[in-house]
């Protein structure tokens, strides 16, 4: 972990509720897809913990719902604005456990983590396949960047407004796969949990104090143990899961 | 003006300066070893320990307030036998001053048990007995919340043990001025307080509580001003060293927590928020003691006017 200051680089609408934002900085402490920065915003007691779409030596892309006082604030923030962020946090994904042929399953807000390792995964000469799952059209973003990076992509919408009519399930059921790595909100994680064929990886959520594993506020039950979902999560294997809500 | 002094004593226990991160905010303090040397501070509070392993409260155990945050974690933690085994070696790599023990239990022969065991662990200089946890059922709290039931643990305590014993106190009480002095009358060499200020927050959309506990302890800037009040109060009517936490997030908080009658300060959800607030509080006492014109610390201890 890192502390460090961020200029805002950009800031933009994908969607009408969901923002990009690149932040220019340190992003040496960032070593996997999957972690997250933890954000400290003026007037706002806690930091916002928000996943890393992706990343170079200079800078950090983060997607993010607009949903509280939080994400509201960062909305209004413009180019040049600076910030005090947390960098390198939680475990990330592993992708040595890929297999040829991993498939990438994210849900709304949950797709961001999946595009570095998309283009991760594909650099290591994966074939990889992409389910973004969405509630309706104008609710899409990053399809075309997700192809633009060689992958295999099927959009879903519960309206079925656009791509397959469903959940990323129902798309999921029609593939083979050698693995899946996944992030998007807890009911869709638990359904991909029954419906897999394969192991896979699963990034959680949880109301967060530090973020870098001080307080205990975020723990869980896994198979191993008690684990931190900012620190040993948030990414938990299929095998390590202990489903309790 | 020459260097300033930022020693003071605690129970007997010389520390290089009054800052004390708090116990929950600090883990056993190898997570913030990784960090920075934190063999800058006077000491730290490790994770409140019980007698057996407790994985705490469901979550959601976080919500944001204005100025603050409520936690209800429930005092997770391994156990005392871990926390000898394996917690304290760990500590003992990154850390080579002595450090205060946080107890908590649900009977007085829990901690009275927990106590004895850290006790005889040589790197603890203080046992700081919890008696205040407003997150747990059937324990915690409800020992601090009247003079008999805090004396009798003190006194228990006092009867296993050979260090200091310091009584960390509840704020959600009416007179914590007498179970302050039901403790000293019980022999604890010391006193700390304020532990969270119990608090609620309800989500507008689902229209349910926050926290999966519904109700959860309130720390952060908010609650300074109530803590300094407090911290006041009990330093003048008891005789035996306090140690003042609540809200504490600046090197002038701590100034202002002497002043007002704390030997030595805790610092607690700043460094949640910041993890570097310890080691920042600790380097910026000096310049702020210059421009307060304090040479030394310890001469400001309940000096206020």
């Amino acid at each position: 972990m890192k502390q460090g200051v961020f200029e805002i680089l950009s800031n933009t609408p994908l969607t009408e509720g969901v923002m990009r934002m690149e932040l220019g900085g340190d992003t040496s402490a960032i070593t996997a897809p999957g972690q997250f920065v933890n954000i400290k915003l003026d007037g706002l007691f806690l930091r916002r913990p928000i996943s890393v779409c992706d990343w170079d030596a200079q800078k950090i892309v983060i997607l993010y719902k607009v949903v509280g006082k939080g994400t509201e604030q960062m909305r209004h923030m413009k180019k040049g604005e600076k910030l005090d962020v947390l960098t390198g946090l939680g475990n990330g994904y592993d992708l040595t456990k890929a297999g040829d042929s991993p498939m990438l399953l994210g849900g709304g807000v949950g797709v961001p983590p999946l595009y570095r390792l998309a283009k991760d995964l594909l650099a290591a000469g994966k074939r990889v396949s992409v389910i973004l799952g969405f509630n309706t059209k104008n609710e899409i973003f990053y399809e075309d960047e997700f192809r633009a990076l060689g992958a295999d992509v099927t959009v879903t919408t519960v309206d079925g407004s656009y791509g397959v009519k469903g959940f990323v399930t129902d798309a999921m059921a029609e593939k083979d796969y050698s693995y899946f790595y996944t992030c998007g909100p807890e009911p869709m994680l638990k359904a991909i949990y029954r419906a897999a064929k394969t192991s896979g990886q699963f990034s959680f959520e949880e109301r967060m104090g530090c973020g870098f594993g001080a307080c205990m506020g975020c723990s869980c039950k896994t198979v191993t143990g008690n684990k931190r979902i900012c620190k040993e999560g948030p990414v938990l294997t299929k095998e390590d899961i202990i489903w309790e809500k | 003006m020459g260097e300033v002094n930022t020693k003071v004593t605690l129970c007997g226990i010389e520390l290089d300066n009054p800052v004390i991160p708090a116990s929950g905010t600090f883990g056993y303090g190898y997570e913030f070893a990784e960090l920075y040397d934190i063999n800058c501070l006077g000491t730290f509070s490790f994770k409140g320990t019980t007698k057996d392993p407790r994985f705490g409260n469901p979550t959601p155990r976080i919500a944001e307030c204005t100025a603050g945050m409520i936690n209800a974690v429930g005092l997770q933690n391994p156990g005392v036998d871990k926390v000898i085994s394996e917690e304290l070696p760990r500590l003992a790599q990154c850390f080579r001053k002595p450090v205060m023990a946080n107890v908590s239990g649900f009977s007085v022969e829990d901690y009275a048990y927990t106590c004895e065991r850290l006790d005889k662990e040589k790197q603890v200089g203080w046992l700081e007995v919890n008696v205040s946890c407003p997150n747990v059922h059937g324990g915690g709290m409800s020992f601090g919340t009247s003079p008999e039931a805090a004396a009798e643990v003190t006194a228990a305590v006092k009867k296993v043990t050979t260090k200091p014993v310091i009584i960390k106190l509840s704020p959600n009480v009416t007179d914590i001025v007498s179970i302050a002095k039901a403790c000293e009358a019980a022999g604890a060499d010391g006193i700390s307080l304020i532990n969270t200020m119990l608090g609620m927050r309800i989500d507008l959309r689902t229209r349910r509580p926050v926290i999966a506990n519904t109700m959860g302890g309130f720390s952060g800037a908010a609650i300074f001003p109530v803590a300094l009040r407090m911290v006041y109060q009990v330093a003048r009517a008891v005789k035996i060293p306090v140690v003042g936490m609540g809200g504490v997030s600046t090197a002038e908080d701590v100034i202002e927590m002497m002043l007002a009658g704390a030997t030595a300060v805790e610092v607690g959800a700043a460094n949640l928020i910041d993890p570097f607030a310890s080691q920042k509080i600790v380097t910026d006492l000096p310049a702020v003691m210059e421009k307060y014109k304090i040479n030394s610390l310890n001469e400001i201890i309940g000096g206020v006017k």
